[in-house]
C-alpha cells in the first residue's frame, strides 16, 4: 500500500529547475529535467548536506551548490571519485499533474550504509 | 542494423588511446577488432625506463589490461602482426591469417629504431630498445654479464644506460655529437647532466664514432670497435640512434607516405576511409617521438572516428624530460633561438643549476632547464598558450613559486612533499591519493586526474603542483592539454572559440549555442551553462534571453547561499556612505525577520546573515535599498576614502566620485566580480591599489589603475591613465570595464585578463583610441540601461516559485501495488 500526493503542475517546476516539499519533516527536492521528467530527492546533499534543490540541473543530474559535487537524480548517488548518496522518492506524472509518493517509510540502508535502491523512483511521460 | 567495422593495427600507446578516447564519444557505433605485433596488452611504454632501472614491474604499467578488452566487446588479436592491406576488399591480413574486414581502419603502428648498418650487428646481445622484450632482454642480460655499451647519447640512450647501471653493469655510453641530447639541449646544460652521471659511475666517449661490433666464438657480442680503433668491452650492446616512423604496411598498401604516413588535421591519411596516429604518421611534415602530440591526435581521430567531425589537430610543441631518477632536467620548445630572440641564462655550475629561457616578441618560445626543473611545467604552459611574458619579466627566471604565490595555494616543490601532505586545499586531496591514482588508473591529464581524484578542480590554484606530480609520476611530460584549453568537457571548443562563434552567428540563447556548437552532453554542465549565459547575454545585450536555471543559485535567488542553506543580504551603500534612515530600517529588518547576525563587510557596507529563502522579497521591500549585487558576477563595490570633504590631505572628492562610478556601472555583469576604489590622495585609505578599477587623487587630477585584486593572490593594480575630469574617470573606467566584459573568459578577473591580452593593448583600445573609448562606454551603458534592480522587481512578483515551496495538497490517492 502506498499514498500518493498531488504536489503542483509540472508547469509549476522550472524546466531544469527544481522545487521543494516538505513532507513530514523532511524536505524533497523535486526536479524537472529538459524534457519534462521529474525526479524526487532528499533535499540534502550526501556532502555536507547542501540543499540540491538549489543546484544547476544538467542531463539526469544536478550539480550541489555548495561544493560541486554531481548527484544524479536517478539513484540520488554522487559521481565518482565522490561516494555518497541521497534518499529518492517515487513520483509520477499524471494529467501534468505531479504526484509525491508520501507514504512514510524507513530508510532502508545496506551495510555499506547507502540507502536501498527503490524499485520505482520514477514514473515519466504525462 | 549492423554496426561499422574499425580494425585497429597496432595496440600501443596511440592506438590504445583512441580506442579509451572513440568509447568514451560513442560506446557503441563500432564492431571493433585490434591487432597487436606484441604479446602484451596495451602498456605504458615510456615507463620501460624505470622497469629497467627496477623502480617498476611489467604488470604495473599495463594500461588496459584483457578483461578492459572484453568488457567493451573488443576483439584483441595479440602476437598478431599484420602483413597485408587491402584497400579494395577494405581487408587486412595478419602473419598467422587472421583476417578482418573493416568499414574503417585505424593505423598507430608506431615506429620502428634505427639499427646501424654495422658489422656484427646481428650478434647475440645487440639489441635495440623499444618494447617490453628488449626490456627483458636486458634485465637478463644484467643479471648475467658484467659490461654494456650503449651507442647513442639521447633521452633513450641515456634512460637505457642509467637503468642499465642502476642493475650493476658497468656501462659505457658512445655518442657521435660533442654533447649529449643535443636534440633537447644546449652544449652548457648537457655538461651538467653528464657530470652527474659519471658521478653514478657511467662512462661517456663522445664524439666518436662505432665501426663495428665484435662477437666471441658463442656468437654473443664482446666488444664494440670505434673508428680510432679504440675497442670497448661489451656483453650486450644497445642502439639508441633514433627511431623512424614505421610505414611498411601504408607502403604496401600504396598510401601516401613521406617520413610517415601523410595525414591531414583530421588525422586521415589519403584514403578516406583510414585514419591514422601516432609515431608512425607525418602531419605538416613532422613526425613525433614523444607521447604528448600522440595524445592530442588520438583525441582529434577519435572525435571524426565517432562522427562528431570536429577537432583539429594543430601540431604540438614538444617537450622533453629525462626520467632517471635524482636528475631534474626538462626541456621544451626552440632552446637555440636564434634571430630576433633573446635569452635569459642562469647559470650556477657549483650548485649543479642551469635555466635558459628564450625568448621572442615577448613570448617564451623555448626552455632548457637543469637542476631545478621544478617550474618546467609552468613555463612550458606560458609557451604553449603564447602568454605575453613581458609583465613577469623580471621575475620570470625565478619560476612561479617567486611570484608571490604563499601560503597553501603555494607551489611548493611537488618531489620534496610527503605523500600525507595536502596537494589541493578545496577538496583536500593529499599527494599520495593523487599519485596512486596516476598510477593505479593509468592517468595522463590534468582533466583526468581532476576527474577522478577531484584534485584542482576547484579554484585552479594548485593546478601546476597537480601537472608537476603528473610530470613526476608519470615520468614523461604527460601535459597534453591542447594549445588552448576547452571551455569545459562537455565540448572542444575554447572559450574564445565560444565568444567568437555567438558574435558571429548572432546566437542569443545557451540552447541555441550549445546546438550550433554540437555540444557532448544534452544540457551542459554546472560549468558551461553560466559562461554561455554570459556570453549571449554580454554580446547581444537587451536581446539575448537570459536563462535563470543556467545562473548559479546565487545569481538565481539574488542572495549568497550559505553554508546551511540559508541566505546573506547586503544592500548597496553608495560608496560605503549610509544614512540614519537606512540604519533604522535595517535594524527594524534584522527584528522583525530574526536574522542572526549583522556584520560590516570588507567592502564597506553591511551584511544581513542567516536569512530564510523564503523571507527574502520580503526582507529586501522592507529594507528598501538597492540590491548589493554581492552575490553576482557583476559589479560589486566602490570603496571610498572620505576625501576633500573632511580629510585634512584629501585634493579630490574621492567620496562624491566613488558614488558617481558606483550610480553608473551598478547593474554591470561582468567575467567576474568587479571591485572599485577611490582614494582622495595617494595615502590610498581606499586601498585602490589592489582593485579591478583602483583610482587615486593626485593635485591635478586622477590617476587611473587596472587590474589589481585583493584576493587569493594579491596583485597590485597597474597605472593605466592619468585623466583631470571626473566625466573622463567615468569614461575611461567604463571603456575598460567594457572591454573587459567582451573579451574576458568567464569566470577570469580582470587581473588574469590583462595578463593574457596585455596591458598595451587595454591602453591602445581605452587610452590612446579615443572613438573607441567613447564607443565601448555607450556599448556599456546600453547594456546597463537595459538591467533591472532585481530586488525591487522581485519585491514586485517576478520569480515568485523560487521563493515558495510547494505544499502536499489535501488531494491524496492510495494505490495497491
Ligand atoms: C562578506 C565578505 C566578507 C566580510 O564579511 O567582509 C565576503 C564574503 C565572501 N567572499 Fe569575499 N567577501 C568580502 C570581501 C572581499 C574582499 C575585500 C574587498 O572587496 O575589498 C576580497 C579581496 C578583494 C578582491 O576581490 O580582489 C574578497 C575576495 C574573495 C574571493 C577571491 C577573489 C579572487 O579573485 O581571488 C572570493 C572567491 C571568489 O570570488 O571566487 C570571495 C568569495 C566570497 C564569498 C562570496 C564566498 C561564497 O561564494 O560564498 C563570501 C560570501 C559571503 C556572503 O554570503 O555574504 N571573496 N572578498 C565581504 C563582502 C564585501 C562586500 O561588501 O561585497
Ligand atoms: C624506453 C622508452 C622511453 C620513452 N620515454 C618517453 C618519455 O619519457 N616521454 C615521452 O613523451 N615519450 C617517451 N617515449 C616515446 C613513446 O613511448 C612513444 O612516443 C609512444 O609509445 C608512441 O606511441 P605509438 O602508439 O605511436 O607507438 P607504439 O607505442 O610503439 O605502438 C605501436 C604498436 O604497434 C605495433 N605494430 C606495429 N606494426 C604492426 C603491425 N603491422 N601489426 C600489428 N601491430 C603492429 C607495435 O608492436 C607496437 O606495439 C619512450 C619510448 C621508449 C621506448
Ligand atoms: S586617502 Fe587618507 S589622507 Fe587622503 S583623503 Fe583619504 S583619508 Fe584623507
Ligand atoms: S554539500 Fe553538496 S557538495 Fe558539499
Amino acid at each position: 500500500m502506498s499514498e500518493w500526493s498531488r504536489i503542483c503542475a509540472i508547469s509549476d517546476i522550472p524546466a531544469l529547475g527544481a522545487r521543494v516539499v516538505e513532507v513530514a519533516g523532511t524536505t524533497i527536492a523535486v526536479f524537472r529535467t529538459a524534457d519534462n521528467r521529474v525526479f524526487a530527492l532528499r533535499d540534502r546533499c550526501p556532502h555536507k548536506g547542501g540543499p540540491l534543490s538549489q543546484g544547476i540541473v544538467h542531463g539526469e543530474q544536478v550539480t550541489c551548490p555548495l561544493h560541486g559535487w554531481v548527484i544524479g537524480l536517478r539513484d540520488g548517488a554522487a559521481e565518482a571519485p565522490d561516494e555518497g548518496c541521497t534518499g529518492r522518492y517515487p513520483v509520477r506524472i499524471v494529467d501534468g499533474d505531479v504526484w509525491l509518493e508520501v507514504t512514510p517509510r524507513p530508510a532502508a540502508r545496506t551495510a555499506k550504509g547507502r540507502e536501498e535502491p527503490q524499485a520505482r523512483s520514477v514514473v515519466s511521460g504525462g | 542494423m549492423q554496426k561499422q567495422r574499425l580494425v585497429v593495427v597496432g595496440n600501443g600507446m596511440a592506438g590504445g588511446r583512441t580506442l579509451e578516447e572513440l568509447l568514451k564519444y560513442a560506446p557503441d557505433l563500432y564492431d571493433i577488432t585490434v591487432f597487436g605485433a606484441e604479446p602484451l596488452p596495451n602498456y605504458n611504454r615510456i615507463l620501460l625506463s624505470p622497469v629497467l632501472s627496477g623502480e617498476q614491474t611489467l604488470p604495473e604499467i599495463i594500461l588496459n589490461d584483457l578483461i578492459w578488452y572484453e568488457r567493451h566487446g573488443i576483439r584483441l588479436h595479440l602476437d598478431s602482426k599484420v602483413v597485408k592491406l587491402d584497400r579494395t576488399a577494405r581487408r587486412v591480413v595478419s602473419e598467422d591469417g587472421t583476417a578482418a574486414h573493416y568499414d574503417r581502419l585505424l593505423l598507430a603502428t608506431g615506429s620502428r629504431p634505427v639499427i646501424l648498418p654495422l658489422p656484427g650487428k646481428e650478434l647475440e646481445g645487440v639489441i635495440t630498445y623499444r618494447d617490453a622484450q628488449d626490456t627483458r632482454s636486458m634485465i637478463e642480460a644484467a643479471a648475467r654479464f658484467s659490461d654494456a655499451v650503449v651507442i647513442g647519447g639521447g633521452l633513450l640512450g641515456l634512460e637505457a644506460a642509467n637503468g642499465l647501471r642502476a642493475r650493476g653493469m658497468r656501462v659505457t655510453v658512445v655518442h657521435l655529437m660533442p654533447w649529449l641530447m643535443e636534440r633537447q639541449l644546449d652544449r652548457a646544460a648537457a655538461l651538467l647532466l653528464k657530470e652527474s652521471l659519471e658521478a653514478r659511475g657511467i662512462g661517456f666517449v663522445l664524439e666518436a664514432k662505432t665501426q663495428a661490433v665484435l662477437g666471441d666464438a658463442a656468437g654473443r657480442v664482446c666488444a664494440v670497435e670505434l673508428a680510432d680503433g679504440r675497442r670497448l668491452p661489451a656483453q650486450l650492446v644497445v642502439m639508441a640512434v633514433g627511431i623512424r616512423p614505421n610505414t611498411e604496411l601504408a607502403e604496401s598498401a600504396r598510401l601516401h607516405c613521406d617520413r610517415g604516413i601523410v595525414v591531414n588535421d583530421t588525422m586521415q591519411t589519403f584514403d578516406p576511409r583510414i585514419y591514422a596516429v601516432g609515431e608512425c604518421v607525418s602531419h605538416r611534415g613532422v613526425a613525433y617521438g614523444l607521447v604528448a602530440p600522440l595524445f592530442e591526435m588520438a583525441k582529434v581521430a577519435a572525435n571524426h572516428l565517432a562522427q562528431y567531425g570536429i577537432g583539429r589537430y594543430c601540431g604540438s610543441v614538444p617537450s622533453a624530460r629525462l626520467k632517471v631518477t635524482g636528475i631534474d632536467l626538462f626541456s621544451a620548445g626552440d632552446f637555440q633561438g636564434g634571430r630576433g630572440a633573446e635569452e635569459i641564462v642562469l647559470s650556477d655550475p657549483a650548485a649543479g643549476v642551469y635555466k635558459k629561457l628564450v625568448i621572442r616578441d615577448d613570448k617564451l618560445i623555448g626552455s632548457v632547464m637543469y637542476g631545478d626543473a621544478a617550474d618546467g611545467a609552468w613555463y612550458f604552459k606560458l609557451l604553449r598558450e603564447g602568454t605575453n611574458v613581458a609583465p613577469l619579466r623580471p621575475q620570470l627566471m625565478y619560476g612561479d613559486r617567486n611570484l608571490g604565490n604563499g601560503g597553501y595555494q603555494g607551489r611548493e616543490r611537488a618531489a620534496a612533499m610527503t605523500d600525507a601532505m595536502e596537494v589541493c586545499g578545496c577538496n583536500g586531496v593529499a599527494k599520495g591519493t593523487i599519485v596512486k591514482a596516476i598510477k593505479e588508473q593509468g592517468l595522463f591529464t590534468l582533466e583526468e586526474v581532476r576527474k577522478r581524484t577531484k584534485a584542482s578542480s576547484s579554484c585552479g590554484s594548485c593546478t601546476g603542483l597537480v601537472e608537476q606530480l603528473l610530470a613526476i609520476t608519470a615520468g614523461g611530460d604527460y601535459s597534453p592539454a591542447p594549445r588552448a584549453k576547452p571551455l569545459c568537457p562537455c565540448t572542444e571548443h575554447t572559450h574564445e572559440e565560444v565568444r567568437r562563434t555567438i558574435r558571429e552567428q548572432h546566437l542569443l540563447s545557451v540552447d541555441a549555442a550549445m546546438k550550433m556548437m554540437a555540444w557532448r552532453t544534452v544540457n551542459g554542465c554546472a560549468r558551461c551553462r553560466p559562461a554561455l549565459n554570459y556570453y549571449v547575454l554580454s554580446t547581444w545585450p537587451r536581446e539575448a534571453q537570459d536563462d535563470p536555471q543556467s545562473r548559479f543559485i546565487n545569481e538565481r535567488a539574488h542572495a549568497n547561499i550559505q553554508k546551511n542553506g540559508t541566505y546573506s543580504v547586503v544592500p548597496r551603500m553608495w560608496g560605503g556612505s549610509t544614512s540614519a534612515a537606512e540604519l533604522r530600517r535595517i535594524a527594524d529588518v534584522v527584528d522583525k525577520y530574526r536574522i542572526p547576525t549583522v556584520k560590516i563587510t570588507g567592502g564597506q557596507r553591511i551584511d544581513l546573515l542567516g536569512v530564510r529563502k523564503e523571507d527574502l522579497p520580503a526582507v529586501w521591500r522592507d529594507l528598501d535599498m538597492p540590491s548589493g549585487h554581492a552575490y553576482a558576477k557583476a559589479l560589486r563595490t566602490v570603496k571610498t576614502c572620505v576625501g576633500s570633504e573632511w580629510c585634512r590631505f584629501g585634493v579630490q572628492d574621492s567620496t562624491r566620485m566613488g558614488i558617481e562610478l558606483e550610480q553608473a556601472l551598478w547593474r554591470m555583469y561582468a567575467p567576474h566580480k568587479v571591485k572599485l576604489a577611490v582614494s582622495g590622495c595617494p595615502r590610498n585609505c581606499a586601498e585602490a591599489g589592489i582593485k579591478d578599477v583602483g583610482v587615486i587623487a593626485v593635485d591635478s587630477g586622477w590617476e587611473i589603475h587596472v587590474a589589481g585584486n585583493g584576493g587569493t593572490k594579491t596583485e597590485v593594480a597597474q597605472f593605466f591613465a592619468k585623466v583631470e575630469t571626473r566625466e573622463e574617470v567615468l569614461e575611461y573606467a567604463g571603456a575598460f570595464l567594457q572591454l573587459y566584459r567582451e573579451e574576458g573568459y568567464y569566470l577570469e578577473r580582470t587581473v588574469h585578463f590583462v595578463a593574457r591580452v596585455g596591458l598595451d593593448y587595454c591602453k591602445a583600445r581605452v587610452v590612446s583610441d579615443r572613438a573607441q573609448r567613447k564607443a565601448l562606454y555607450e556599448r556599456l551603458q546600453f547594456a546597463i540601461s537595459g538591467e533591472p534592480d532585481p530586488w525591487k522587481e522581485r519585491v514586485a512578483g517576478v520569480a515568485r516559485h523560487e521563493f515558495e515551496s510547494l505544499r502536499v495538497t489535501s488531494e491524496s490517492e492510495v494505490t495497491r501495488q
